[in-house]
């Protein structure tokens, strides 16, 4: 028998271009093969594996960890896609963890929709990709359905990524803004403002070189460390867009208390203070995307602090303020300079002053 | 941080309030009789409240947040012109940060850049230059304001624009001069200052010199301030020394940066760039006789005024606005009828709620908490 010889068929499920273009949009095989070759590759569980429409969670396996379900969803569009400290990729697998944990919720199933604008770089896909695998690793979560879309040069800039995450908020665990009283004290669990300032850095229109980077971190880890200590923390939030000042603007409103913040005790990185003295801005409304506020009844405040410096994310973890009598939605500050002036909210985006 | 923490240590600080509270009481000045001292310059007010300055006086001294914020004086007409440049599709319009929000009569520059027009924020108009450079089909135009603090640097811009033979770079110039100002307000007849903290980073170009009409013919004193929070305390200290020793001198308490006799490079290219308008129209002021200046002539390439047409219209301030009032020191802040309700740092009325700079910003924002709020408070009751 006469033995015919092919060429050996290419490797299925391989991207073997450079950059991805409307066919990897189109629903067909070179979209099949950037999922798989890119993110299936990456985020790699028994649950994805399917790839089917949907990722089916057993209920009783949730049922384990608490008795309510505890569910957000948040959208990343950050620019650079990666910048010192982070990706776009790390930063929204912290972001819809962070969320859920603040929650007081243990983070488990995340989703990933990505919208690529053509002519992205397959190679730098593929790294955040595997920097959200990464991340979701080191979070405890896995990333078990998609979605991925191709749109038009000018559509979307280069990348935007929707994560969506389920947690379970243990039984007992009760937080809320309108928790907070009197005399209770407002925790952060180290310095601020960095991914702020690292991003207005990293964008190079400043002509600024600084060695600023983001605290970008999933944070389910010091909030059980938080928790564990001082199980009557009333609150948390992550001082995401608007800072440490905008979260203290949204409790102190929503509990209807006021909030009192000491400037000399607020921890910031010298390099932080530096840019934004330059800069004309305030560091109290720079982002952060590894940081907690937590509003602390008193006598658990200062086991607080020493259940966050015993987590690496928490080595400079401060009591900054405290829930003070005053005019209610109100947040002050006591200046270094031993005056007193409002922390307010911010009207639009922060803009530099020219002088 | 080096150079700047100890500009703001509150065990000096606390020296420094006992001595103002003793000369206050020495000069028999009390809650009813406070002595008026206007800081001109809007980086001051800004340093006021963002470290509670204004809370840790006495009440037997009152400070008067002065015109120099030159976002809030920029007049409605001049905005209108900016969104008109902007506006064309050759051109990429470059402004600095807080410039931004500034309302005109149809639109600001931010909502401009939201509705397609090219407008970019740059820290130095020598960016704007890489710009022009960078992009030579289109027409990169420098919005070019602030008083003599900024104006060096876009002259420079345009000389080296002119150096490099940049064909595409043009400034859209509403620079300032404090000292025409100063003097209008000198005149005006309900005047009740008592002295002035002078600015500090204009000085740094222009010297101490041009300030001496203001204790010779006006016989008010002045000390050339800081920015610093102890700067503004040592500065007051100063001032109300030379009241109550009965001086009125012009003094530098800012010497460190601001040499007696300014910057002689920096004013040599002012002077080559541009000249004194005949007037320039200021929101809350009026329109005041040369406190302005444009691009001379001989750049007259580099002048966007001169290259594209631009509606120059005079745009009245709202008829309800009294920032007229409060830049003179007659009125506070909250006094104004529409402080607060139909005038808010979202939606500003009149000048001085436009950037964290303007008085009526930074009550609104970080609140005259000792005096703002109570006696508002006060007044509402």
């Amino acid at each position: 028998m006469n033995m015919i010889s092919f060429p050996p068929r290419r490797a299925r499920g391989k991207v073997h271009v450079p950059t991805v273009t409307l066919a990897h949009g189109g629903g067909g095989k070179a979209m099949k093969d950037l999922i798989d070759d890119v993110f299936v590759e990456a985020f790699d569980n028994p649950l994805l594996a399917p790839l089917d429409d949907q990722a089916r969670i057993d209920l009783l396996d949730l049922a384990q960890y608490g008795d309510r379900l505890a569910f957000t969803t948040d959208s990343f569009v950050v620019d650079p896609l990666v910048f010192p400290g982070g990706d776009i990729g790390k930063l929204a697998v912290c972001g819809t963890v962070n969320d859920l944990a603040v929650g007081g919720a243990l983070p488990l199933y995340l989703s990933c929709a990505v919208i690529i604008e053509e002519g992205v770089s397959i190679d730098l896909l593929r790294q955040i990709a595997r920097s959200m695998a990464a991340t979701a690793q080191e979070a405890g979560v896995k990333i078990v359905t998609g979605d991925t879309k191709v749109v038009n040069k000018g559509a979307c800039d280069r990348m935007f990524i929707t994560t969506t995450g389920i947690g379970v908020v243990a039984a007992g665990v009760e937080l809320g803004a309108h928790r907070a009283r009197l005399g209770d004290a407002v925790l952060v669990n180290g310095l601020l403002g960095d991914h702020g300032a690292a991003i207005l850095g990293a964008r190079g229109d400043m002509a600024l070189q600084s060695p600023i980077e983001s605290d970008c971190a999933p944070l389910q880890g010091v909030i059980a460390s938080l928790l564990s200590e001082a199980p009557n923390t009333r609150f948390m939030r992550d001082p995401t867009r608007g800072g440490v000042a905008t979260v203290l603007n949204e409790i102190a409103e929503a509990a209807q208390i006021a909030i009192e913040i000491d400037e000399a005790v607020t921890p910031l990185r010298n390099e932080v203070r530096g840019f934004c003295e330059i800069l004309g801005l305030d560091p109290l409304y720079l982002a952060n995307e590894g940081k907690i506020v937590a509003i602390v009844p008193p006598d658990e405040a200062d086991q607080a602090v020493e259940a966050m410096r015993g987590h690496p994310l928490g080595r400079q973890a401060a009591i900054i303020g405290h829930v003070v009598a005053g005019e209610p939605g109100r947040v002050t500050m006591r200046t270094i300079f031993g005056g007193r002036r409002i922390v307010d909210m911010l009207v639009g985006e922060q803009l530099p002053r020219i002088c | 941080m080096k150079y700047v923490d100890e500009f703001r240590d509150r065990a000096k600080a606390d020296v420094l309030v006992k001595e103002i509270e003793r000369l206050l009481a020495h000069m028999g000045r009390d809650q009813d009789r406070p002595l008026q001292i206007m800081e001109v310059c809007g980086g001051h007010t800004h340093t006021i409240f963002r470290y509670g300055v204004e809370g840790m006086l006495p009440k037997s001294i009152e400070l008067v947040h002065g015109p120099g914020c030159p976002v809030c004086v920029l007049p409605m007409g001049r905005v209108d012109d900016c969104v008109a440049i902007a506006e064309r599709p050759e051109v990429i319009f470059t402004t600095f940060g807080d410039a931004m929000r500034v309302p005109g009569s149809r639109t600001s520059l931010l909502q401009a850049k939201a509705d397609g027009c090219d407008v970019r924020m740059v820290y130095s108009p020598m960016d704007a230059l890489a710009l022009a450079r960078k992009n030579p089909t289109r027409e990169v135009v420098f919005f070019g304001i602030g008083f003599e603090t900024t104006m060096p640097s876009t002259a420079l811009t345009v000389l080296q624009a002119a150096r490099e033979g940049i064909k595409n770079f043009s400034i859209f110039c509403n620079h300032i001069t404090i000292v025409p100002t100063i003097k209008a307000i000198l005149d005006s007849p309900d005047l009740r200052l008592d002295g002035f903290l002078g600015p500090g980073h204009v000085s740094m170009v222009i010297g101490d010199a041009p300030y001496e009409f203001i204790a010779r013919y006006y016989k008010k004193p002045m000390v050339i301030a800081g920015f610093e929070p102890l700067d503004i305390l040592q500065s007051l200290w100063m001032l109300l020394k030379q009241i109550d020793e009965g001086r009125c001198e012009i003094e530098n308490q800012y010497a460190r940066v601001a040499p007696p006799a300014g910057n002689a490079v920096a004013l040599q290219a002012v002077a080559q760039v541009y000249e004194l308008r005949e007037f320039f129209e200021w929101r809350g002021l009026g329109s005041i006789d040369h406190s302005g200046v444009k691009v001379r002539e001989a750049y007259a390439g580099f002048d966007a005024e001169r290259r594209f047409a631009v509606p120059n219209a005079r745009i009245a301030d709202p008829s309800s606005c009294q920032c007229g009032e409060v830049l003179k020191g007659v009125i506070k802040p909250w006094q104004c009828k529409v402080f607060g309700r139909a005038c808010t740092p979202e939606t500003p009325l009149g000048a001085l709620m436009v950037s964290s700079e303007g008085a009526c910003a930074a009550y609104y924002q970080y609140g005259g908490i000792k005096r703002g709020s109570d006696e508002a408070e006060a007044s509402a009751a």
